[in-house]
């Protein structure tokens, strides 16, 4: 098992180096430095000496994989490839272009996003879930159709439409909660509850669809029809084994995103005026902040492979059959 | 006029030759025509056709781009604006713009403003629209039974052509069910009653700008069906090559094609376009001078970023591909034919191909919805289409300040939101319906 995971982590190593290296080739091969500054400094009027200064400020004044200048190692670490890449695997992600510390930044704004997506992600399971093992009981029924044709409905409508929706029949028609904002500790919970719900009631359609399709493959498997003839109530059987069974193939989709919780909902933040990581996200990607943008993609995959290697340990919890080797 | 081919025109037209040499080959081999027949039988999927083939039409339309030719003597001058088939055939909707916001079927302006009467008395009061009932004069008051004659008037003409198709069909000895006379029925009522007050009336009112929003939803249709499809000229080669080449080769080629996707696979998407937008961006921003007129630049724009969804999204066909190529590779025939000394592209294009063709038929119907409402969210974030280019994420994000308003302008945001819920709705069908009829590990009878 640990000679599994050494592995699995050091596989992880190329991965990011692959991520950096398209990060990388995005940011700066596809436009040059100076077309950056440019951007940023205004289109007009911009002297050749503003754009040497804001490269030298944000560490762009150098080759980008190659030093000739300098001798020994200093030959690859001292380009802007190395400088602005290695650091990362540290978890050093420099400055945003407003001086602040990105790592700092990322560490206060992690509470407000799990806050919300920690809920959202517990909550919606439950209920996904049951929402799906209710229409397997009821399969076949005009139930279980009304309850199919419901999710279509419900994944065919758009996720803006969810929070706009909520926005205006919660908040401004009823004024059970206000529309954004954020505050710490208690204080700050009449301002979860909306997002919360938002954030569940748009994933159901897609979601109990999906675990209904699962609960439907297991139960036309043989062990169920064992179960059954031993005269076991139909609620036991889809409760006590193929809700067991089907644990493997919900897994898949739900250990991964575990992680990625960290980084939280750019649409949901940005609307409810929620100061996390995904309201910090979409920010920069308005201001056209490269660093912070940069610095997200790396979390982001390192996450992500965290949540693939996380998936396979959580196979051998539910699965004694599962041996990771 | 002079005929303008846009780069999204073209990549259109490629996509329709694409389509519709597919369809010569299915009609000529019955068993690749079975599966369609049962999607035919499904009612459910032909509603949903029946909604799909409306929006690609209008798409369609919109897809025809000419400059037209100024009037005047002398040598012909054409206008700097592209216009479409649909601009044309909209007209009236497109030039009756107001002032500002009023309401569906109002024929008075949103806000109040000081006006001047014949008196020359200035008072406070909601001014009288341009357009919007004008035709009315000062019968004002007229306006509710005017709406409803001309509505009536208008479904009663739709359910007409309704019975004539009907007839049609009858004469062609074709059955009719309850669905069609309910489906169409609907549909007509919709279309006639809309088509007969548009001219007259904002059927779903007007924006900040004074531009009749049931013009803007249309035109939006286009942007949205050229996300959804286009999308596909770049996820349909790399994923089928890529993902049967993992497949059949393994070993080393195995190995890379596995580490692109999983590197591409493992950045958050939302991210990556984001950050493949910002640099496109900045692209388009520092070369000015590659294009002649705006609506270029714009579509060049949604080009691009049909390009970047699809390079971010095509892993998971590879994925799907690669294991079911996997699969094949060890089956007999391709054994076979592999002791026969048949070359590996023969094996690949002869018998792996078409025999992987219905997971990537299905996976690009199920793909087409997330795409359509993708593109709303990732406008929405500042990553979609060019501002100036209507899309439904661009009318949502310019209508979503209008919440604030009292009373509220939410005639931009439910016209968005209830044309991209059919599109979808009827996407989500369609695909539904495609993927079981060509789903094998569903038994059937028939």
């Amino acid at each position: 098992m640990f000679a599994y995971l050494l592995r699995r982590i050091l596989y992880a190593i190329p991965i990011l180096i692959g991520v950096n290296v398209l990060t990388f080739a995005l940011f700066f091969v596809v436009n040059t430095p100076d077309d950056m500054a440019r951007m940023q400094l205004g289109m007009k009027r911009v002297t050749p000496e503003a754009i040497v200064k804001w490269k030298q400020q944000h560490g762009y004044d150098k080759p980008l994989f190659f030093n000739p200048q300098s001798d020994g190692s200093a030959h690859l670490t001292d380009t802007i490839f190395w400088q602005k890449s290695v650091g990362m695997f540290v978890l050093d992600f420099g400055f945003a272009d407003d001086g602040r510390d990105i790592r700092r930044e990322i560490e206060t704004r992690m509470w407000p996003s799990l806050a919300i997506a920690v809920p959202t992600f517990v909550v919606g399971l439950l209920l996904y879930v049951s929402f799906a093992l209710l229409m397997t009981l009821l399969r076949g029924s005009w139930l279980d159709t009304l309850g199919v044709g419901l999710c279509v409905l419900l994944m065919s409508v758009s996720g803006l439409f969810y929070i706009i929706g909520g926005q205006f029949l919660i908040s401004k028609l009823w004024h059970w909660v206000p529309i954004s904002g954020y505050d710490d500790g208690l204080a700050g919970l009449k301002f979860l509850w909306l997002p919360i719900a938002v954030g569940i009631v748009g994933g159901i359609g897609s979601s109990s669809r999906w675990y209904r399709t699962i609960f439907l493959e297991e139960i036309g498997k043989d062990y169920v029809r064992t179960a059954r003839a031993k005269g076991l109530s139909e609620g036991a059987v889809l409760f006590r084994h193929v809700l067991k069974n089907a644990m493997i193939p919900i897994l898949t989709g739900v250990v991964v995103v575990i992680p990625l919780l960290f980084m939280g909902s750019l649409l949901t933040e940005s609307f409810f005026g929620i100061p996390g990581l995904g309201s910090y996200t979409i920010d920069a990607i308005q201001a056209q902040d490269f660093g912070i943008v940069r610095a997200m993609v790396f979390l982001g995959s390192a996450l992500y492979i965290l949540g693939l290697i996380l998936t396979d340990v959580s196979y051998t919890l539910v699965d004694p059959r599962v041996r990771l080797a | 006029m002079m005929p303008v081919i846009l780069w999204s025109d073209a990549l259109v037209f490629l996509l329709l030759a694409a389509v519709a040499a597919a369809t010569w080959q299915v009609r000529r081999r019955p068993h690749l025509l079975l599966p369609w027949q049962r999607v035919r039988q499904n009612r459910l999927a032909m509603v949903a056709a029946s909604w799909l083939a409306l929006f690609l039409l209008v798409g369609g339309l919109d897809t025809l781009h000419f400059r037209p030719a100024l009037p005047g003597n002398g040598p012909t001058v054409y206008a700097p604006e592209v216009v479409s088939v649909l601009d044309t055939a909209l007209g009236p909707l497109k030039r009756q713009t107001e002032k500002t916001y009023s309401a569906p079927f109002a024929t008075q302006l949103y806000a109040k403003e000081s006006l001047t009467d014949a008196n020359g008395q200035v008072r406070r009061d909601f001014p009288r629209l341009r357009y919007g009932g004008a035709h009315l004069g000062a019968q004002v008051a007229d306006a509710d039974g005017d709406i409803a004659r001309r509505g009536a008037l208008g479904a009663l003409a739709g359910w007409l052509a309704l019975g004539l198709l009907a007839a049609w069909q009858r004469w062609r000895g074709q059955k009719l069910s309850w669905v069609f006379w309910l489906n169409g029925g609907v549909m007509a009522a919709l279309l006639g009653a809309t088509a007969s007050l548009a001219p007259y009336y904002h059927v779903l009112g007007t924006d900040k700008v004074g531009q009749d929003v049931l013009y803007l939803a249309l035109k939006s249709i286009r942007t949205g069906l050229i996300i959804g499809t286009v999308t596909t000229l770049v996820t349909l080669p790399l994923g089928l090559g890529l993902g049967i080449a993992a497949g059949y080769f393994r070993g080393w080629v195995d190995d890379v094609i596995q580490y692109i996707y999983t590197v591409l696979s493992s950045i958050p998407s939302v991210l990556l376009i984001a950050a493949a937008v910002l640099m496109m961006q900045t692209l388009l921003e520092t070369h000015p001078d590659w294009f002649d007129t705006a609506a270029a630049r714009a579509d060049v724009r949604l080009v691009f970023l049909c390009l970047i969804l699809g390079v971010t999204s095509w892993t998971g066909l590879c994925r799907l591909l690669r294991g079911e190529t996997l699969k094949l590779r060890e089956m007999e025939y391709i054994q076979a034919a592999q002791a026969f000394g048949v070359s590996s592209w023969r094996i690949l294009s002869r018998h792996i191909v078409p025999n992987v063709m219905h997971i990537v038929l299905i996976s690009l119907v199920m793909d087409f919805s997330a795409l359509v409402l993708a593109e709303a969210v990732l406008s929405y974030v500042g990553v979609g289409v060019d501002p100036s280019m209507t899309s439904f994420g661009t009318l949502i994000n310019a209508a979503r300040l209008e919440m604030g308003r009292e009373p509220m302008v939410w005639w931009t945001l439910a016209a968005a939101f209830s044309f991209m819920l059919v599109l979808v709705l009827a996407a989500n069908l369609f695909a539904d319906a495609v993927r079981d009829a060509f789903d094998p590990r569903l038994n059937r009878t028939t």
